[in-house]
Order: C-alpha cells, then structure tokens, then sequence
C-alpha cells in the first residue's frame, strides 16, 4: 500500500468516522443538556418559538445597519470564503469524481476557470482573515489555540490543491489515474487531517450557528422583540 | 484566549472563604447554568471580535479588555472542563486549565464594573450568541464565591435583611403617608384585598417621590382598587444585578405571594428596567408555572390606559428624544409602546442616533450605577450617550426607566451638562386631562 493508497483507504475511512461520530457526539452532548423552559407568558402578539429561531437565524446572515461599519470587512471576507471554498469543494471536477467514488453521488462540475477563482478567492479571503486575527487588538486577545489549528487545517488543503494543479480537470479525469501520486496523497491527508479536526475545533460552528441563533430568537420572541 | 498572568487590578471579596471554597462556590454554580441554550452559547463562538464594537466599555475606551465574549472567559473554561461533550478529554490531557481563584478576581471588574447586562453585544454576534444573559449567570458563580463588588455586597446585605434596599417594610406606611401628604395623593396601603399590587423602585421611597406619586394619581384617576403592601413592595431586585439567587428568589415570591395573597390580578411594576427582567420574565422559575397574577411594567400600563381611552393626557409642545432603557427595550419587547405613549402627548420625537433595539446603555444598567468604584468607567460611557442626545437638538430627553434616570442624571452633573432627563410617567401625570 502506497502513500495514496493510504490516504484513499484506511486514513479516509478513519477520517470520516471520527467526522461522523465526533460531531454527532458534540452536537448530542449540548442538545441533551438539561431544558430550562421559559414559565413566563409570551407577550400577546408574539412569534411563535419556530418563526422567532428562523427569523434569527435568517437575520444573522448580515450585519445590522448600526453595526455594519466595523463588521463590513469581516461579513464580506467571511461569505467570499465560504462560498468560495464550497465551490472549490463541490464545483470542482476531480472533486466530483472523488465524491462520487466514495458516496456514488454526482453532480455537474463548475469550468476551472471558476474553480481557480474561487480558489484564489479563498486563499486571499483566508491571508485576510489571519492577518486581521494577528493584527486586530480585540481578536489578538480573544483568540486561542483553535483559531490557529483550525486556520492552519483550512489552509493546508487549499493550498496542496492548488500544488497538484496543473492540467485542465478533463484531462485529469480522462487519464483515470494520477501522476502526481505523492502530492494528491498529501491532498487527501491534509483534507482528512480537517475532517478529523472539525468535530473538536470552531468548525462546529456549521452546525452550531443554527442551534444558537435559533435559541436567542426564540428568548426574544417570546418577549415581542423582532431580532 | 490569552489566559495572561495579570494580577488583580480591583476587586473586592466578601466572608471568610478559603480561595480554595471560593473557587470550588463558583465552579459548581457556573456548572449548575450549563443548560441546552447556554450551552449552545459557549459552544458557537468563533471569535470574531464583532461583540467589541457593540459593547459602550469598549466604544468609550477602545480597551480590548472590554470585548464582551472575553468577560465569560472563566465561566467558558469551567463549561469546556466539566460540561462540554469532550470534558473529560480537556481534563485528561490539561487542554484547558482550572479557573483559578486570581482569575475570579480578575474578572470581576468585567463581570461587574464593565458590564451593564444591556445585550447590545447579543445583537452584533453572528452567532446570535446572548451574551448578557451568560454574564448573569456568570455572576451567580462570583456571588456564591463572595467576589462582588463591596458595594452592591451591601445593598444585598440590605435587601436580604429589609426586603428592600430602600427602607424596611415596617417603615413603608409612613413613607407612603409621608409622601401622599407632600403630593396631595392618595396612596393605599397593606390594603386586605385590591385588584392591583403597586410596587416601587428603591428611588421612589426616598429622592424620587414624585414618581410614586404620579403613579398614584393615575392610579386612582381610573378608578382600580390598588394597594401598596409592606410585605413586597420593592420590585426592583437587587439579586438578579447581583447574582443572588437566593435574594432574587426571595423578592421575587415577595411580590407574587403577597399579590396572591389579597386576590390581586395584577402586580405593576414601576419605571425599572431590572425589576421588570426579574418578574416579568424570571419569576415565573421559582414556581414551576405560569404566574397566577400578570406582571406589567409602568410603560405597557401607561400605553394600555391611553389605548383604551381610561385616561386622557393633554398635548404638550416641542421636540423630544427618547433613551431606551435596555431590559425594557431591547430585553423587553416595549420599544413600540414607550412610542405610542409619547405620540399620545404629542412630542416631537426625534430618535438618538442609535435607538430601540440598538441603542446604547446609559451605562448604569446591571448595578454598575450603584458601584462607585465604576464611577470613573461609567462617566466615559455616558458621553457616547450624551453625545448622541446633544446630536438630536431635541429640547426633552425623556426615558422610561429609574436606574437610567439617575445614571443620566449623575452623569450630567459630572459633565456639567444641563440636560434633565424626564420619565414618561411623570409627563403622563403632569398632563392628565380631564
């Protein structure tokens, strides 16, 4: 068993588990913390429960006017990562074929040219996003290990991506096997080595943000306060 | 989060403890708060910092200290250690160390000092994170430590003894005589059966007679059966600013049990920001189910009078702004009915720069305008308010709260401004028609 072997077989089949059963576990662990239910009578008039947590979540989308001066930047650099690291992710055409081995899922590709936008998108939005982590007095304080790990983990797969990137991904995927088999296997691990890390880290907050702005959405309806 | 090893800057402790009690009081209280929703809290920050430039401390002062998430920073670690899903790997490989008792000191100037519990910060974190209400209840753990400011420590001390931290109960029939006599008012008193349980702020018993009575000349204008009651009769509770479950219990039944006990259907509450967060929204938790008695702040009842036409106020001229008191606003649901009234008396309004939900705090909000030793702090953050009034050109400031009214007047004698902010209920009474 060669390197991609490994990281094909036996290192994907760990990395996913511990995806799976990691956050599986740290979402069950906070949703079965004890309830404290709210006794006091809603407001007349007020949303519902459900209408206030997804009028919240909707509303967290975008920083409000008062607020919007200051966390412009982070709002706009936040979603040009997002997006652009989920086109990269599910756009790109190896990618598909990688996903459709593993799951029998497919879907049509993005052209490259987007795809190497979006990349180059996401790594700029992630210097970005560090430069402002290490230079920022408020998130130079805030800031602990998992910032750095998770950073760190984000950028290490992008990067070896764009390190085996050198025909357009129709030839790629024509040939049917790789010729660069030593880099794609340090692809593949540093993409593992994010899935292993997600269920520990900030990453959670793709789950979580639902959770948690949904919760203080419901605290503020029940009040009469339209989040 | 930087964990640096500073020493205390300020703080003050209370009993004879061993550091060792007091660390293990506040775990176990931080503990007993890690419910499903405050859990999701702790677990969802992603540290972007955005909470800081909501937070008034950090505006005033551009002190990163001050960043709103970092004030939980002891009540976090404690959650990862001994409640998180992963526990017992952070203990097991030291990922996150034990809140020490220097720690607990350290961060009482900014659970206490420099935190109004105002929210603003919930409303700027993406994550919908409430942070006000985490800071309660971290608060709860410093005053199980006896780590409060000595300050708001007497006050309870007070309230624990008097039931009130204005005067004892006893005394509440001739201060009620006393100030019905100076304003010509009828006010009842220990009545054996009413339908409404009238309750005071601490203010109302002493500087600020007025407003109780001006409550009681609408009061009797419409013709219910009100009464006054020695056996609960201050609503503003000096245990939720705290952390003093016990105390907050404790005035809490006060009021609801006396209430039930002459048949009230209702317990009005005064123009008080945390009396109303503590029985309107916490009450209820010390009985297991929904209250017998409805519990209404002075604005909802003013803006109900109007509405039915139970009372009529004549008009009154010129251009007003209005402060949004924080837990009757923001964590209260009554921005539109604080509007409605002042549309009633026909008042220009013209709104401050940052107003409703978002408005800042006065800055003395959450017990800070009791703690002198804040003094200092709280006179910077009441400029970004000052300010803001100045911008309206508005010739009345008016608010709907006691606490922010004597923050806003402490804080324009300090700077020498001469704005005298109004209560709405006292522009209600002084212009009763009819």
């Amino acid at each position: 068993m060669d390197l991609l072997d490994f990281a094909r077989g036996p290192a994907l089949t760990g990395a996913l588990a511990i995806f799976v059963l990691g956050t599986l576990w740290r979402l069950m662990g906070v949703l079965r913390r004890p309830r404290m239910p709210d006794l006091s009578p809603p407001r007349a008039g007020a949303s519902s429960n459900l209408a206030g947590a997804m009028r919240a979540i909707v509303r967290g989308m975008w920083p409000r006017k008062e607020f919007r001066q200051t966390a412009l930047y982070t709002a706009i650099n936040g979603y040009v990562f997002h997006i652009g690291l989920a086109l990269v992710f599910f756009g790109y055409a190896p990618h598909i074929a990688f996903i459709h081995r593993v799951t029998g899922l497919w879907w049509p590709a993005l052209p490259d040219w987007v795809m190497y936008l979006a990349a180059a998108a996401t790594i700029l939005s992630l210097l970005l996003a560090l430069l402002f982590r290490l230079t920022d007095p408020v998130r130079k304080m805030i800031s602990n290990a998992d910032d750095m790990i998770t950073w760190t983990l984000i950028f290490l797969p992008v990067v070896t991506g764009m390190a085996v990137l050198s025909e357009p991904s129709a030839t790629v995927l024509a040939r049917g096997h790789a010729i660069y088999p030593g880099p794609l296997a340090v692809h593949l691990l540093t993409l593992e080595l994010l899935l292993i890390w997600f269920p520990f880290g900030k990453l959670m907050h793709a789950f979580l943000f639902m959770f948690s702005r949904g919760a203080t959405g419901m605290r503020f309806s029940h009040r009469g306060v339209d989040l | 989060m930087s964990t640096t090893a500073q020493l205390p800057s300020s703080f003050d402790q209370q009993g004879d403890q061993s550091d060792e009690a007091r660390v293990e009081a506040a775990l176990r209280s931080f503990v007993s708060e890690f419910g499903v929703t405050t859990a999701l809290h702790m677990e969802s920050c992603v540290r972007c910092g955005l909470c800081a430039q909501a937070c008034h401390f950090h505006v005033a002062t551009g002190d990163a200290k001050y960043t709103p998430i970092r004030k939980l920073e002891p009540f976090r670690r404690t959650y990862l250690r001994e409640a998180s899903p992963f526990a017992p790997l952070m203990r097991a490989f030291g990922l996150v160390r034990k809140t020490n008792i220097a720690d607990l000191q350290q961060w009482q100037e900014l659970l206490y000092d420099s935190c109004t519990m105002c929210g603003r910060c919930t409303l700027a974190c993406p994550m919908g994170i409430d942070i006000a209400e985490l800071v309660k209840e971290a608060r709860h753990g410093m005053f199980k430590a006896g780590l409060v400011p000595d300050r708001l420590a007497l006050m309870d001390r007070t309230a624990r003894q008097w039931g009130s931290t204005a005067t004892p109960g006893d005394d509440l029939p001739d201060i009620l005589a006393e100030v019905a006599r100076e304003h010509g008012v009828e006010i009842p008193c220990d009545l054996e059966a009413a339908d409404m349980l009238v309750t005071a702020a601490p203010a109302e018993l002493g500087e600020h007679t007025k407003a109780l009575a001006d409550a009681a000349r609408i009061l009797n204008r419409i013709g219910v059966k009100w009464t006054m009651h020695q056996a609960g009769f201050d609503a503003s509770n000096i245990g939720f600013n705290n952390g003093d479950l016990e105390l907050q219990e404790k005035l809490t039944r006060a009021l609801i049990d006396t209430a039930v006990k002459i048949g009230a259907k209702t317990v009005l509450l005064p123009e008080c920001g945390h009396a109303y967060g503590a029985a309107r929204w916490e009450a209820a938790r010390w009985y297991g189910q929904a209250l017998p008695v409805r519990i209404i702040h002075m604005t909802e009842f003013l803006d109900e009078l109007i509405e039915s036409k139970q009372i009529r106020v004549n008009k009154i001229s010129g251009t007003a702004t209005f402060h949004d008191p924080c837990q009757i606003v923001r964590r209260g649901g009554l921005e539109a009915a604080a509007r409605r009234v002042m549309a009633a008396l026909g008042v220009e309004l013209i709104e401050l720069e940052n107003h409703g939900l978002t408005g800042y705090c006065c800055g003395g909000g959450g017990g800070v305008v009791s703690n002198q030793r804040a003094a200092p702090l709280r006179q910077k953050v009441f400029e970004i308010k000052r300010q803001q009034v100045d911008a309206t050109g508005a010739k009345r400031l008016i608010t709907s709260c006691g606490q922010c009214l004597i923050t806003l007047e402490i804080g324009a004698k300090n700077a020498h401004w001469d704005k005298r902010a109004e209560s709405l209920l006292e522009l209600v009474a002084d212009n009763l028609a009819g």
